[in-house]
């Protein structure tokens, strides 16, 4: 070791350099920790479309099935649901569907390909709850409409096309994932084919 | 012959001295009073948390088909196993119940004021962690409580603009929850989290016996070097650390006087444990919910679902506001503004006994707030509970606004100078 006396622009430098380098090499580090939470390869290809038999779907009957793990409803409205949708429009937050919740497809006062088959991820929009299918008992929660869906978790209230009353705390219409009518009794959850 | 041995680990590492400073020969005020049972009853649970839970994951299987049915073995088929498991999830609770008692502590008696503040904070992340290490670990048995409510959980991230539901996914690691966010939970849950809030505990202490407690009478036992007459301080030795700095009066060791005053508190404490652990381990669901005993169904929640019982206050005020993001805002901030009480509290006078009347109302409001609170939690929504809870939000938040207000030029009794009984 030399006497000689130390240089501090010189170390202050090295210091100031090697910091740098050390925290681009943490960072660097991290990268792999973090990234190894993202879903995996095998959790990505699980998302697939699944195939829905309506043949047995009775008007007002409402079925769930699994799409990337999430309940997707399959529901025949009935003509009186229909009719009654148009009626409380004045207490919706989002009527004419201008959030981007739909594919293009159902883009309309239904919200579906079909007016009267309704095809919707049924997880609320605003933590993730399941809502519960109100039939007939959906007049207590909102006067003159006998049908919708009510999330038991914080309240919140959706109408038979999905959309999303005013007032409560889910901020956006239910999902409408895309689908595709393969026949006239079968659906494909989960992608879109050509024109609808 | 054991003196050698004491003398050859001193020579090697400071046991003694350590043994002195911070028990045998340890300052602390002589008029503790039954409020400060709840810090050595919340160690007293984390060892019972840590023993149990290591005993625990010997059976437990962290998949989600294999979860719910490891939980059923350990419960049946596992020697001990039903108790192991009562030890634990009864401990969970008990944990809230006395960390809860122990915040409120500091509350009354002003612990959180200067020169307490980095004290109170440390408080405050253990108390964070302890929150973050109950939620994961009530996604382990994967029940339908289990599932759903760490759905609702998780999905408070997805409040934040921009990023939420790419860091909602990210944290499930799937598009929904599954077992990908079950093992990463047990991970957390049985290693990262435990060495987190075992570290804070320590620093908590080191923070704590460097400023020295507070005592119900909120006032320094520590005075200037030199203020206080050789038969005023107390015939006890304390280590010269502490006496160095400071003249000391009104206190008395650590160990033995408040080893076995804590000693009376444990035996208190383990009567009511064990009274719940073997006569009502579910407390009426309360520690153990109902809709829990049925194994996780992704398609179907529950008709009514709540977060176990230390959670309820919170989430009633997440409730109350009918907006997505403002409601989890407003959520973060009851807890942020806990943490911020030794700046928002203006006032010199520590302890409830010597602060102005509407002090003591105050701090009443908010305990009838809290519980009102947790009861409008826990139970199901309706109308009249909606217009309660954000009542009692705004009183929550009121307490903290209040109190800024009045501490700045507060009408204080006059104090004590010496502690009394």
């Amino acid at each position: 070791m030399s006497n000689a006396p130390v240089d501090n622009g010189r170390r202050r430098f090295l210091t100031i350099a090697t910091s740098v380098v050390g925290g681009v090499g943490a960072a660097g580090a991290a990268v792999p920790f973090i990234a190894s939470w993202n879903p995996s390869e095998r959790a990505k290809s699980a998302g697939a479309p699944v195939e829905v038999d309506i043949s047995k779907l009775e008007p007002g009957q409402l079925i769930r099935v699994e799409w990337r793990g999430k309940p997707v409803w399959v529901i025949n409205r009935t003509p009186r649901m229909l009719e009654q949708m148009k009626e409380h429009e004045g207490q919706l937050r989002d009527p004419a569907s201008e959030e981007p919740q739909q594919p293009e497809s159902s883009t309309n006062e239904y919200r579906s390909q079909r007016p009267e088959i309704f095809v919707a991820v049924g997880i609320c929009t605003h933590l993730g709850c399941s809502p519960s299918f109100l039939q007939g008992g959906f007049g207590e929660k909102v006067e003159g409409t006998d049908d919708g869906f009510f999330c038991p978790c914080h309240g919140s209230k959706f109408d038979m096309a999905g959309r999303v009353f005013q007032s409560v705390p889910a901020p956006l219409n239910l999902e409408i994932p895309p689908y595709t009518f393969l026949d006239d009794t079968t659906i494909l959850v989960g992608e879109e084919k050509g024109v609808a | 012959m054991f003196g050698k041995i004491i003398g050859w680990i001193d020579d090697r590492i400071p046991m003694t001295r350590v043994w002195n400073m911070h028990i045998a020969q340890y300052p602390a005020p002589k008029n503790f009073n039954f409020w400060y049972f709840f810090g050595s009853l919340a160690m007293l649970v984390l060892v019972n948390q840590i023993v149990t839970g290591i005993w625990l994951t010997m059976n437990f299987v962290p998949s989600a088909e294999g979860a719910f049915a490891s939980v059923e073995y350990i419960m049946r088929d596992v020697e001990y196993g039903w108790l192991l498991r009562y030890l634990h999830s009864t401990g969970a609770s008990a944990f809230f119940i006395v960390v809860y008692l122990h915040m409120f502590r500091g509350m009354i008696y002003g612990s959180y004021q200067k020169p307490r503040e980095l004290l109170w904070l440390f408080g405050m992340f253990i108390f964070l962690a302890l929150m973050a290490e109950a939620f994961m670990g009530y996604l382990l048995p994967w029940g339908q409580m289990s599932f759903w409510g760490a759905q609702v959980i998780i999905s408070l991230f997805g409040a934040i603009p921009v990023i939420g539901d790419d860091l909602t996914l990210w944290i499930r690691g799937d598009y929904v929850i599954s077992g990908a966010t079950l093992n990463r939970f047990f991970a957390l849950h049985v290693i990262a989290l435990p060495l987190v809030i075992v570290i804070l505990v320590f620093l908590h202490i080191v923070a704590l016996h460097e400023v020295g407690s507070n005592n119900p009478d909120g006032v320094e036992i520590k005075r200037k070097k030199g203020t206080v007459a050789e038969e005023d301080k107390p015939k006890f030795k304390f280590h010269e650390y502490y006496t160095n700095k400071k003249d000391i009066v009104d206190a008395i060791p650590f160990h033995p006087y408040y080893t076995v005053k804590d000693i009376v508190g444990v035996v208190g404490f383990l009567i009511l444990f064990c009274w719940v652990v073997f006569f009502m381990p579910a407390m009426n669901g309360f520690f153990l919910e109902a809709p829990n005993f049925e194994a996780a169904n992704p398609l179907k929640t529950p008709e009514h679902i709540f977060p176990v019982w230390y959670f309820t206050p919170f989430y009633a005020i997440l409730r109350a506001i009918p907006n997505k993001l403002m409601g989890v805002v407003a959520m973060g901030a009851s807890i942020v503004v806990l943490a911020l009480l030794p700046w928002i509290d203006r006032g010199s006078v520590r302890s409830i006994r010597y602060r102005c009347g509407l002090h003591k109302l105050n701090i009443a409001q908010f305990v009838v707030t809290f519980v009102i609170l947790g009861w409008v939690g826990a139970t199901p929504q309706t109308d009249f509970k909606t217009l309660l809870s954000q009542i009692t939000t705004v009183t929550y938040f009121m307490f903290f606004v209040l109190l800024f207000v009045y501490s700045k030029n507060e009408k204080t009794k006059p104090l004590p100078t010496r502690l009394t009984k």
